[in-house]
This record gives structure tokens, C-alpha cells and sequence, in this order.
């Protein structure tokens, strides 16, 4: 019995010898996964109420900070977004069900639409540090009618610049997964990667639900 | 594959992905409209935030239930998901009850 996590022969995946079976091997990492994104959950979470607290304390300055932020490009990213999330579970639905081409293509897409998700973000960025509006000592914004402005930008940058990290990690791994998908290393028996990717993914489009409308609306 | 013909995965309808994201979609442009159509936001008043974050606990369902397949899962990962939430609220109540119970000091004597 081999000791490698993952014995592949001729594109067949055998299950880790530690497990009863392959559906045992597949449940246990899906549990994995879902532990993680209770991490995630808990790690932007933080985020949001240091948010809210001072939302709450100074409606002005962050009303102020708000009008800086075009909602146009916010919810184009949105529609982005949700549009790689359907792309990434059509990703799996076509592997599920045997059209491991038209997979491929669908993550292809899931990789496009993240490209153009950090474009906008580069856009909006740019407009930003170009006006000096930044966190903390490097705040440089002469007409600010806040004294403490430079706060919003540091939630602004924090809560966007995490979120953006992790649609950089997923698009690597979705890459990751694409590539195994070319050489057949997945079917309809075994997907377990391409689904804790799409899981993944999809917490990327469900943090974005909730910052679109606090960031861009609300504020 | 072995001894696994009682587990058979769960395949998601491709049409309930389709509608997923078209109600996603639909949720997105009633957000939109409800903040920046000045007739609307005006009548909402200070409910303007809570509609928008009523809409955005509503997409977050769609997402979790269909597209993180939750609603297809185990009992066992919708519960580890959802202590995730439970935990997180728990941080809201206890800092904000701290925050907004302090006494503001303006006198040391």
C-alpha cells in the first residue's frame, strides 16, 4: 500500500489508504474546507464590526469618505462577480456530468471575470492614490472637511485590499484546477479539488454581497 | 468506485444555477435602485440601510444554498457553517454593548 495522499493511475483517483473509501476521502475534505470558511467568515467578520462601530460614531466622515467611491464600477464588479460564481459551479456541474471540455471552458470564463473584477479594482485604486486618499500618515487629501477621513481609507483599503488577495488566490487555484482538468485528472467519481476551489470562489462572491452595498450605498 | 454506490453526488440542476444567478442579478439592480433613485431612498428614510442589507442576506442565501450547494450537503457542514455566523454575532452584541454602555469620564474629581 502506497503512502502518497493521492495514487493516480491512467487518470483514475484511488483514495488515500487512511480512508474507508472515496466517499469517505471526499466528505472528510469538504469538512475541511467548510471549517476553513468559518475562518473567513470570522477574519472579515472582525472587519465588519470595526466597521460599524465607527460608522456608527462618525456618520459624517464616512458619508464624506463614501462619496469618493463611484457605486457605478462597485456594481459592475458585482454583476462580475456573480456572473463567476455561476461559471465556477457550471465549472462542476460539467465535470459532474461528464463534459470535462465545456468545464474547462467554464473556469476559463471563472479566470476572466476575476481578471476584470481586479482591473476595476486597479481603476478605482489608482483614482485613489493619485488623490491622496489613503490610510493613516498617508493621508495627503488638502480639501477633507473630516480631520480623521484617512480612517475610512484604512477600512476602505483593508476590507477591498483582503477581499482582492483572495480573488488573487483564487484565480490561481482555479488555474491549478484547470490545468488538472485538462489532463484528465478529474470525473465524475472525483472532483474533490474543483469543488473545495468552487467553494472557495463562491465565499469570494459573498463577502463582495455584503461590501457592495456597505462600502458603495450605505456609506 | 468501491463501496460507495450508496453516496452518489449530488448533481445541481444546470437551470436552478441559471435562475440562481439571474435572481442574483435582479437582487443586485433592486439594491441599486433602492439607494440611488432619489424618490425611493428618500421614502425609505432610515430603513434605506436595512432594506439593503435585507437584500444582501437574501442573495447571500442563494449563493450559500445553491451555489456552495449547502441546501444539497451534509446536516454537519450547514452546522459548521452556520456556527461561523452564530460566533460572528456574538462579536457584534458584545462589543457593541460595550461601546455604547461606556461613561464618558470629563471629570477626575
Amino acid at each position: 500500500m502506497s503512502t502518497d495522499n493521492h495514487v493516480t493511475t491512467a487518470g483514475k483517483h484511488h483514495h488515500a489508504h487512511h480512508f474507508k473509501d472515496a466517499w469517505h476521502e471526499f466528505i472528510s475534505a469538504k469538512e475541511g474546507i467548510w471549517l476553513f470558511m468559518v475562518t473567513e467568515i470570522l477574519m472579515f467578520g472582525g472587519l465588519f464590526v470595526g466597521y460599524f462601530i465607527y460608522h456608527m460614531k462618525y456618520p459624517e466622515m464616512f458619508a464624506e469618505g463614501a462619496s469618493f467611491l463611484d457605486w457605478r464600477m462597485g456594481a459592475f464588479n458585482t454583476f462580475v462577480l456573480i456572473g463567476s460564481s455561476l461559471t465556477m459551479a457550471l465549472g462542476i456541474h460539467y465535470i459532474q456530468v461528464g463534459k470535462n471540455k465545456a468545464a474547462s471552458w467554464a473556469l476559463i470564463t471563472t479566470l476572466a471575470c476575476g481578471a476584470i473584477f481586479m482591473v476595476v479594482k486597479y481603476f478605482e485604486y489608482t483614482h485613489k492614490i493619485h488623490l491622496g486618499l489613503l490610510p493613516g500618515k498617508f493621508f495627503a487629501y488638502p480639501e477633507a472637511v473630516s480631520q480623521n477621513l484617512a480612517m475610512y481609507f484604512g477600512f476602505y483599503f483593508c476590507m477591498t485590499g483582503l477581499h482582492g488577495t483572495h480573488v488573487l488566490i483564487g484565480m490561481a487555484l482555479i488555474t491549478w484546477v484547470l490545468i488538472r482538468n485538462m489532463r484528465g485528472e478529474f470525473d465524475s467519481h472525483y472532483f474533490t479539488p474543483v469543488e473545495g476551489v468552487g467553494i472557495f470562489w463562491h465565499i469570494v462572491d459573498l463577502i463582495w454581497i455584503f461590501l457592495f452595498p456597505l462600502l458603495y450605498l450605505v456609506g | 468506485m468501491g463501496q460507495n454506490h450508496n453516496h452518489d453526488h449530488f448533481v445541481i440542476p444546470f437551470k436552478t444555477l441559471m435562475n440562481v444567478c439571474l435572481w442574483l442579478c435582479f437582487y443586485t439592480v433592486l439594491t441599486v435602485v433602492t439607494a440611488k433613485v432619489p424618490v425611493i431612498h428618500h421614502a425609505l428614510g432610515p430603513l434605506a440601510p436595512l432594506v439593503a442589507f435585507g437584500i444582501a442576506a437574501a442573495k447571500a442565501y442563494l449563493v450559500m444554498a445553491h451555489f456552495m450547494g449547502l441546501k444539497y450537503d451534509t446536516k454537519s457542514n450547514r452546522i459548521i457553517f452556520a456556527s461561523g455566523f452564530a460566533f460572528l454575532g456574538l462579536l457584534f452584541i458584545i462589543v457593541f454593548i460595550d461601546i455604547f454602555t461606556r461613561v464618558l469620564q470629563t471629570n477626575t474629581l
